[in-house]
């Protein structure tokens, strides 16, 4: 049996968080000696028996009592700020960030990448780039946890959320789902592949299958009948999707909200919630008629309309 | 010795009947309205919910001895850490101190006959007991497995066990809970002796004060939450369950909004134990008692306010992360400001080690561990890698089992005397004492390591690196065992054979040693008048009459 202490460091954030941690390891034991090494001195010397002067000491208690509130509460505030700004810092992606969706379901892990390459309960990254996981979950709560890149985020049933890292180290680590999902929970786990660029490129070429995510949300676009009214010279006025993602939409209601994953999410399902300006509420919803894979590969498809221009505008 | 004026005539306690000699009869104990004997069925009630609980423990520590799940099924250790987690929570951690030593002690601390309200007190009991035996039997007639925390919309929708029933249980088991903080309040209010002026109270007093607040304002949260989730699986009636329109994360913030302070609820009464035991044994007045007061209603009001850091991961926003996080922080001031007041008591003192000082001693130890390793928790960068792991299972045990259990078990070796009216034996105390302590770190401390390194908790079969530290910590818990046996063992032999205790066998202050062990049924002969401070050791003294004693 090994006594191993401390996970892999396998990502960028990784060792600002062990620092953080031995920081606040020393901090404890520096603690545990102000409160322990008198306490035994005290225990000893003040012993029942033990001929010592034991005269009440003359000190105004206020000072006392001040000089322990106030230091910790400094030292706590120090504290606070280095792990909020690491926090702060991870809850942001980089824009260049590459995605890949993520779905959790009892009990498995399904993963697609951008490129189409689908995996279970592995993910394949390369090292040197940042990657964004979109996630979502097909019935209850998961948790996506890799401890070598100290990143874990719940995994959500209606609705996304994201979870960035940039691998530094090649290797197989593990995947836990760390929220307690039911039966299978333990077996709810894998690996992150972390391979060199060149290798990932290799592994995606290997793999790949007849259409992007992209691709594949073409494909649903027109068979779903979205093609209809939002391309083209359509009979009803719908809002046009090229160039939407990314940017501010004004609602109807005057509200303005940013076209992101949530909004193309809740605008498919839930049409009837946020209406564009200008626009008549005619949309139908797609809930129920639409796997998560699906609506995933739809996101990607309109995300990718994001970068072109409007046709009226050009 | 708080002075009185009025001090009970010293009639001769075999004349006099106490609370124990008033009645042999089933009906007895199952109709009175005594605080005293009401705490006593607490104990045995807890007690009995503690050893199902801890069996529970026993089998999963034995299944995680190696990696594969090989001991009990994947559904059924599901099952044995929901169990453990509600039982223990609910049936022992939360009343084990206010229901057994608060109830018993409460009313003769401030010197009076009995509780405000004697019959909702044994209401209390009674639902108490309705609501364990209810979530008893979901577990009897096939459990459930949804964790002691029910999230949704696994709990409201996806679990195939008995969920509302065991629901129901702990729904009722809360009114118990808000009976007896009421009761508390008001007992505290307009019960105390004549001279009894609130910065004359003993700190146990006040820290059970604090702990009732909590009581009545947050278990009603935890009802609402649960009838909640309960309608929800019903009826569908869509809260929490997305695929009705709900939000899970709504039931993440309810049940913690009770679900924190709780903590509290199990901490503050071990600090008010605590609070007791160090200025007896070291003979010396308590070092801060305003600050120790205060600190205890500073924890009641703030541990309101962190319930987010439990969600750092939860897909809360970022911003309540942020904020959550330095709210925690400060929690842990006035906790700090304990553990300093507690030590500064000892110097200067006149110290002796009798078990319950050990423990009291232990319990500051393993508090200050568990405390600091909340710092890691609140700390926003470090939770995120922690959380959900064995880190959170040791930090917690370290509060709950080292603080909460420690301070019990200091607690009723302490109050033993006055309790049976006989002593137990001292050098096996001194024994479980060192035994509990050293069986607690071996079993938790690993898991402080084996969390950090990626162990997620509620998992039945792990990763083979993580194997040596589960050894460790089955092995440690094997210890504990003992550390838990011995005193049920020499406490029962004490009954019949241990020495007679006689009113004070600590030379304690507190109104409660004015009184002859076991208490009359009324406690005091003629109500007591306070006429000085609580605490009023003197180690001087103490030294002098050791002296005489050699001499």
């Amino acid at each position: 049996m090994r006594f191993p202490l401390f996970p892999d460091q396998a990502s960028t954030l990784a060792p600002k968080v062990d620092e953080l941690y031995f920081g606040l390891t020393l901090l404890s034991a520096i603690m545990m000696a102000i409160i322990f090494l008198p306490m035994l001195y005290f225990l000893y010397k003040y012993r029942r028996g033990n001929k010592v002067d034991r005269s009440p000491l003359r000190i105004p208690l206020w000072k006392i009592e001040v000089t322990w509130t106030v230091i910790p509460l400094l030292i706590v505030f120090g504290f606070y700020t280095w792990a909020a700004d690491i926090f702060f810092d991870q809850e942001r992606p980089p824009a260049e960030a590459m995605d890949i969706t993520v779905i959790g379901k009892q009990w498995m892990w399904k993963i697609q990448h951008p490129e189409g390459n689908r995996e279970i309960n592995e993910l394949h990254v390369p090292t040197g780039r940042a990657v964004r996981l979109i996630m979502t979950s097909q019935d209850v709560i998961h948790s996506f946890f890799l401890p070598a890149f100290r990143v874990k985020q719940d995994v959500l049933p209606g609705r996304y959320v994201t979870e960035w890292f940039q691998p530094t180290k090649v290797g197989t680590y593990h995947l836990f789902c760390a929220e307690y999902c039911g039966t299978s929970h333990s077996g709810m786990v894998g690996h992150v592949i972390v391979m060199e660029p060149a290798d990932y490129e290799e592994w995606l070429r290997v793999g790949k299958p007849a259409e992007t995510m992209a691709q594949s949300g073409e494909r649903l676009f027109r068979e779903l009948g979205c093609s209809g009214c939002h391309m083209g010279n359509s009979q009803i006025r719908a809002p046009r999707l090229e160039g939407l993602f990314g940017k501010p939409v004004p609602l109807a209601d005057g509200q303005i909200v940013m076209a992101d994953e949530k909004y193309i999410r809740d605008s498919i399902l839930l049409p009837q919630s946020q209406i564009a300006a200008g626009y008549a509420p005619v949309m139908p919803t797609f809930a129920g008629h639409i796997s998560e894979e699906e609506l995933l590969q739809l996101l990607l498809y309109i995300k990718s309309l994001g970068l072109k221009q409007p046709e009226e505008t050009r | 010795m708080n002075e009185t004026e009025a001090v009970p005539v010293p009639a001769p306690a075999e004349v006099e009947e106490n609370y124990l000699s008033a009645g042999h009869t089933v009906r007895s104990w199952l109709l009175t309205t005594d605080h005293k004997r009401i705490g006593l069925l607490y104990l045995f009630s807890i007690i009995f919910f503690f050893a199902i609980a801890a069996v529970a423990a026993a089998i999963m520590r034995l299944e995680l001895l190696t990696p594969p799940g090989d001991l009990v099924l994947s559904a059924t250790y599901n099952k044995l850490f929901t169990l453990h987690g509600v039982i223990m929570v609910w049936f022992f951690l939360i009343p084990s101190i206010p229901n057994v030593l608060g109830n018993f002690l409460i009313p003769m601390m401030i010197g009076a006959r009995d509780v405000a309200f004697p019959k909702l007190n044994l209401l209390s009991w009674y639902l108490f007991m309705a609501g364990g035996l209810l979530a008893l039997h979901a577990i009897i007639v096939g459990g459930v497995d949804t964790g002691w925390t029910f999230y949704t919309p696994y709990s409201s929708r996806y679990s195939n066990t008995h969920t509302v029933e065991m629901a129901l249980g702990i729904f009722l088991s809360g009114f118990a809970s808000i009976l007896t903080g009421l009761n508390f309040i008001i007992t505290v209010h307009e019960m105390r002796a004549p001279g009894l002026t609130w910065f004359r109270l003993p700190l146990f007093i006040w820290s059970h004060y604090a702990t009732s607040l909590i009581l009545v304002l947050a278990t009603p949260v935890l009802a609402i939450t649960l009838l909640l989730m309960m309608l929800e699986r019903i009826w569908g009636l869509g809260i929490f369950d997305p695929r009705l329109g709900g939000d899970p994360v709504l039931f993440q913030h309810l049940f913690w909004f009770y679900s924190h302070p709780a903590v509290y609820i199990m901490i503050l009464p071990s600090m008010a134990v605590v609070s007791e035991l160090i200025p007896c044994f070291s003979r010396k007045r308590i070092f801060g008692y305003k600050f120790i007061a205060f600190a205890s209603m500073a924890i009641a009001v703030l541990g309101f306010v962190v319930w987010g850091h439990h969600m750092f991961v939860s897909g809360q926003s970022v911003y309540a992360g942020m904020i959550f996080s330095i709210l925690s922080f400060i929690v842990a001031i006035p906790s700090g400001i304990k553990v300093f007041n507690w030590t500064a008591t000892l110097h200067r003192g006149s110290i002796s080690f009798e078990t319950p000082m050990l423990y009291a001693l232990g319990f500051i130890g393993l508090f200050s561990l568990g405390g600091l390793t909340g710092l890691f928790l609140a700390a926003l960068a470090v939770d995120v890698h922690v959380t959900d792991t064995y880190f959170v299972v040791a930090h917690f045990h370290y509060i709950m089992v080292g603080g909460t259990v420690l301070a019990f078990m200091g607690g009723i070796h302490f109050w033993w005397p006055k309790i049976t009216g006989r002593m137990y034996p001292e050098k096996l105390g001194q024994l479980a004492a060192l035994v509990t302590f050293i069986g607690f770190n071996l079993t938790f401390f690993p898991q402080f390591v084996m969390g950090y390194l990626g162990m997620p908790r509620r998992y039945h079969a792990y990763a083979p690196e993580f194997q040596i530290y589960h050894v460790l910590s089955t092995a440690g818990a094997t210890i504990l065992g003992v550390g838990y046996l011995l005193p049920v063992i020499y406490l029962l032999w004490s009954l019949r054979h241990g020495k007679k205790a006689g009113a004070n066998p600590w030379g304690a202050t507190g109104l409660e040693w004015q009184t002859p062990s076991p208490p009359p049924v009324h406690n005091f002969a003629e109500v007591p008048r306070v006429t000085g401070e609580p605490y009023d050791y003197s180690p001087q003294e103490e030294e002098k009459k050791a002296e005489d004693d050699h001499a």
